[in-house]
């Protein structure tokens, strides 16, 4: 990956991950942690991977797609839809009001580039798999992405669903798994183990990868790889949950936290970025 | 292929699948899956007709929901045939979710409901599915109640841009009516005429059962009329509201629990619009092993226990 293209990815991150904090921190606060963890994921994929456009936008069906399956990060992926320039500046005062087009978890009615409804884990990643069959009977070009939580990964029905993909030989499906190490009650090891990740998807029949989830191009070098696979790809990133929010990176409750404007107003200064 | 009266003989299954193959061969976004029911439900000669179109999730229900809503999110017509116990309580975050909430035109279709489950015994036996899915906002539920209306209701959704549930009775359901009998969603049938007591059915061995409590009425001098509902959700007010008027007294007769089932829709309706003597003629314990004759027998669905309902 070039400098210049590195530089203005690192630059849209702090920019989507200022919206975000800007976000929870106006609405008293939210699920944080899972949000910022994956902010440099889903930038390299709305700025870089994925063929989604303002004039495509509304036909997701036409163009690569990305599914939240971990709804609650919706403030996150709203975030890089903001700095993408889907979503205007005055949205980013309205997370979970009344009436607003960013609820707490994606909802594919309210908010253009969020392509799923998502928000009880598992779901999403099993339509993200009938999104990727789709496109491989319809013969459709486009690639289907999705992203879990590493304690999503406790649900059995990603597991249904990591079978059925690897039958049906969904080359055009890439998927990550946010793997922050925490959950709601703690750290993810303490509450039910989930490791090794990487061993477990490629018994399943998944190419599977580990690398560092803050690193453009690790994600680059790893998505790029996945092109003309026949088998479905698992990316497992390592990742901070709360990254770039002072007071998430200091707690294991970093899940959802409430907390004020003047924290997010901090953050926001430390990242060096305008929201 | 349209319906024939040599089609209407065979089992409902068999006339399902028809409908489908009849539907794909005018549209080209149908889509059939399973979860490892494909012989129970004979959709193999879908597979055969549609190669690619047919998909066998394995048993994966909750998987199968979700892959049949990312189906539709990507413009094709998914029917998903699971039993009905495992449509309604296996996978129903699913269905209510990531199908039903985020607007995605799946028909889900649960088969052998409430005694149908015969010898699978009480763990299939799905008495509460009727009243879980009216709980699902706007969702269309419907309950042919021969092979003919069946045919119709199936191509119909096929059509439909809204998600539906389908309980769908495998075998037997000998037609009821004419092969040029005219259907649609939302709307129930007057199948027998009557003033003194409305029976108000939904599926054939319901139906069946209220056709014969109508004779045995008939021969106490009590005259009923029987309504084959066919579309549970939404309810026909209009029909089920005349006759109430009409006939001062209603008896719901349904194979699945009394609460929230069909009964409760009648009830709803009649308590708010008109308040009405009713009786429901449904089950209120779990299910258990045995034939249609013996279950309904026991759970009270029989023609005797209509009648009982309705002196």
């Amino acid at each position: 990956m070039d400098a210049e293209k590195l530089a203005n990815l690192e630059a849209a991150a702090r920019k989507s991950r200022a919206a975000a904090i800007h976000m929870m921190g106006w609405a008293g606060g939210g699920h944080i942690g899972g949000a910022l963890s994956i902010i440099e994921t889903l930038v390299y994929l709305y700025f870089e991977a994925m063929d989604i456009t303002a004039e495509n936008i509304a036909t997701p069906a036409e163009r690569d797609r990305f599914v939240l399956s971990k709804g609650h990060a919706g403030p996150g992926l709203y975030g890089v839809l903001h700095a993408r320039g889907f979503i205007p500046d005055e949205w980013l005062d309205t997370l979970n009001q009344p009436g607003t087009k960013l609820p707490s978890h994606c909802n594919m009615a309210l908010t253009p580039g969020v392509d799923f409804t998502t928000g009880s884990l598992g779901q999403g990643f099993s339509v993200a798999v009938g999104m990727a069959l789709a496109n491989r009977i319809a013969a459709r070009p486009g690639r289907v992405y999705t992203l879990i939580g590493d304690g999503e990964s406790q649900e059995g029905q990603i597991w249904e669903s990591a079978m059925f993909a690897a039958h049906q030989g969904l080359g055009n499906l890439v998927a990550f798994t946010d793997n922050n190490k925490l959950q709601l009650d703690g750290v993810t090891k303490d509450i039910l183990a989930v490791e090794d990740l990487v061993a477990k998807w490629r018994a399943f029949g998944w190419w599977a990868v580990r690398i560092d989830g803050h690193d453009f191009a690790a994600i680059d070098q790893a998505v790029t790889a996945t092109a003309d696979f026949p088998a479905p790809t698992m990316i497992v990133l390592e990742t901070v949950k709360s990254k770039g929010f002072g007071p998430g990176e200091k707690t294991v409750k970093n899940h959802h936290m409430a907390f004020t404007y003047e924290e997010a107003e901090k953050a926001i200064a430390e990242l060096g970025a305008a929201k | 292929m349209s319906l024939t009266v040599e089609l209407t003989k065979k089992d409902m299954r068999d006339v399902y699948v028809q409908a489908l193959l009849d539907s794909a061969a005018e549209r080209d976004d149908l889509v059939v899956l399973e979860a490892d029911l494909t012989n129970s439900h004979n959709t193999a000669r879908f597979g055969d007709a549609h190669p690619g179109r047919l998909v066998n999730c394995g048993i994966t229900e909750a998987n199968s929901v979700c892959v049949a809503a990312g189906l539709a999110a990507s413009g094709f017509r998914p029917f998903l045939n699971l039993f009905a116990c495992f449509a309604s309580r296996r996978a129903f975050d699913q269905f209510f979710l990531s199908v039903n909430y985020a607007g995605q035109n799946v028909k889900l279709v649960g088969s052998d409901p409430g005694v149908l489950s015969q010898y699978n015994g009480g763990s299939h036996c799905a008495l509460e599915d009727i009243a879980m899915m009216r709980a699902v906002p706007g969702l269309i539920v419907v309950e042919p109640s021969d092979t003919v209306s069946l045919y119709h209701l199936t191509r119909q959704l096929a059509d439909c841009d809204r998600p539906a549930y389908l309980r769908l009775h495998r075998k037997g359901g000998a037609a009821v009516y004419g092969v040029d009998e005219e259907f649609s969603l939302g709307k129930g049938k007057v199948v027998a005429d009557g003033t003194d007591v409305t029976l108000i059915s939904a599926g054939h061995i319901m139906l069946a059962a209220a056709l014969e409590a109508r004779d045995k009425l008939a021969a106490v001098g009590i005259s009923a009329a029987v309504l084959d509902i066919l579309t549970i959700q939404p309810l026909d007010e209009e029909l089920v509201l005349r006759y109430a008027k009409a006939t001062g007294a209603v008896v719901t007769c349904e194979n699945a629990h009394r609460a929230g089932g069909l009964g409760g829709a009648v009830a709803e309706l009649l308590a708010r619009e008109h308040p009405t003597r009713m009786r429901m003629v449904g089950v209120d314990c779990f299910g258990e092993v045995g034939t249609v004759a013996s279950l309904m027998k026991d759970f009270g669905l029989t023609a005797d226990d209509i009648v009982k309902a309705a002196l």
